[in-house]
């Protein structure tokens, strides 16, 4: 057994339970803070908490925590390039979408 | 000894030990659990980019999805996650019961999920509420455009001070209030279903992914029942649990974003 047990990480059947808890909790703040007015923080709270939760399965259920570095560097690399693509669309669309057909974007400030 | 005779039995001849097999598994899994976010970030960046233009439709749109069956269905995916989890511990540990019992709720949990969505699925297929030219919502007509009536003279003067002047000439018609603006509720934007659109597809291609992750993990417990795993080897039980979690993963940003609109 000791064979094996060096590589494998057994996570502790308390912490399982707390990180279960704690992502019900967030769920709930999470749609709480949609009763409060926070203009477009809202929106920024909102995937603060979800990233938060996300980040809790993936350190505790998914055994990230414990797991090889490679395998988090595969992961952290693709939600950065997602980030990439989010993030140029949207300074693509920002810059010329308003001007393509006016009034046709009324959520860009221009 | 048992133990240690079935590890060696699951080792390929091309690994050097038990250890790099798993490691390798793990990082296949996880490679593929990249392909999938960057599948998802597409329809992220579709959201991203109709959200940022059209902020109007998503807050209008979003009253649609019933908020309460939202966040039992968010319950359910962080249950069965917490179930997964907890398999894959039984697992590692070799308590076989167990593990075909939380293999077993998981699955269940995946069916109630499914029956959820079924429910909220139906009722926008009876209102119209649906994507693209199949929008066209039952009770209201909310995608048409919206009429602007002339407007009317002097209604909007307080009745109790009656003036013995002459009522002043209409505005230009540019800068006529129009009543729809003047209560911004009520104002029906156009192209509501692109919303629709955004919402079928990326619950829909998750609703794939749970039916996909309820296929592998009925497997896994036919295998489970089959007494093929132990605490030497668990690593299909492990692989199964990642993809299970990837998929609550992906719920946990849907809700907020699709129902949660504020």
């Amino acid at each position: 057994m000791a064979e094996h047990e060096s590589f494998v990480h057994v996570v502790p059947f308390g912490v399982l339970v707390r990180v279960w808890a704690a992502l019900m909790v967030l769920t709930v703040i999470t749609v709480a803070a949609t009763w409060v007015d926070l203009g477009s923080f809202n929106l920024f709270l909102a995937l603060a908490i979800a990233t938060f939760k996300a980040s809790l399965v993936v350190l505790y259920f998914m055994h990230m925590r414990y797991d090889h570095p490679f395998n988090a560097i595969v992961f952290i690399g693709s939600l950065l390039f997602v980030m990439l693509f989010v993030v140029l669309a949207l300074l693509d669309t920002q810059a010329y979408q308003p001007e393509l057909i006016p009034g046709y974007a009324p959520g860009m400030g221009k | 000894m048992h133990a240690a005779h079935s590890s060696e039995a699951h080792l390929a001849h091309h690994f050097p030990g038990v250890k790099a097999q798993f490691e390798a598994g793990k990082l296949g899994m996880w490679i593929f659990l990249a392909t999938e976010i960057l599948l998802f970030g597409g329809l992220f960046c579709a959201y991203a980019v109709y959200r940022a233009n059209h902020p109007e439709i998503f807050i209008y749109a979003h009253r649609y999805l019933d908020n309460l069956l939202g966040g039992i269905n968010t319950a359910v995916l962080i249950f069965s996650s917490f179930t997964m989890a907890l398999a894959v511990r039984a697992a590692q540990l070799g308590r076989q019961k167990a593990l075909q019992r939380l293999l077993s709720a998981t699955i269940a949990c995946g069916f109630v999920f499914l029956g959820i969505k079924y429910v909220e699925y139906e009722h926008k297929w009876k209102e119209g509420l649906l994507w693209g030219k199949r929008f066209k919502p039952v009770h209201e007509e909310k995608a048409a455009p919206r009429e602007v009536p002339p407007p009317k003279a002097l209604t909007w003067v307080n009745p109790e001070e009656r003036s013995t002047l002459a009522p002043p000439a209409d505005p230009p018609a540019g800068l006529a209030v129009r009543p729809a603006e003047a209560h911004g509720e009520h104002i029906v934007p156009q192209n509501v279903q692109l919303f629709f659109s955004v919402y079928f597809v990326m619950t829909g291609l998750h609703g794939i992914h749970v039916v996909a992750g309820m296929i592998v993990l009925s497997w896994i417990l036919l295998r489970a029942r089959l007494g093929e795993f132990s605490a030497a080897y668990f690593t299909p039980v492990d692989l199964a649990g990642l993809y299970w979690h990837l998929v609550d993963l992906i719920w946990i940003y849907l809700f907020p974003l699709l129902y949660l609109i504020h």
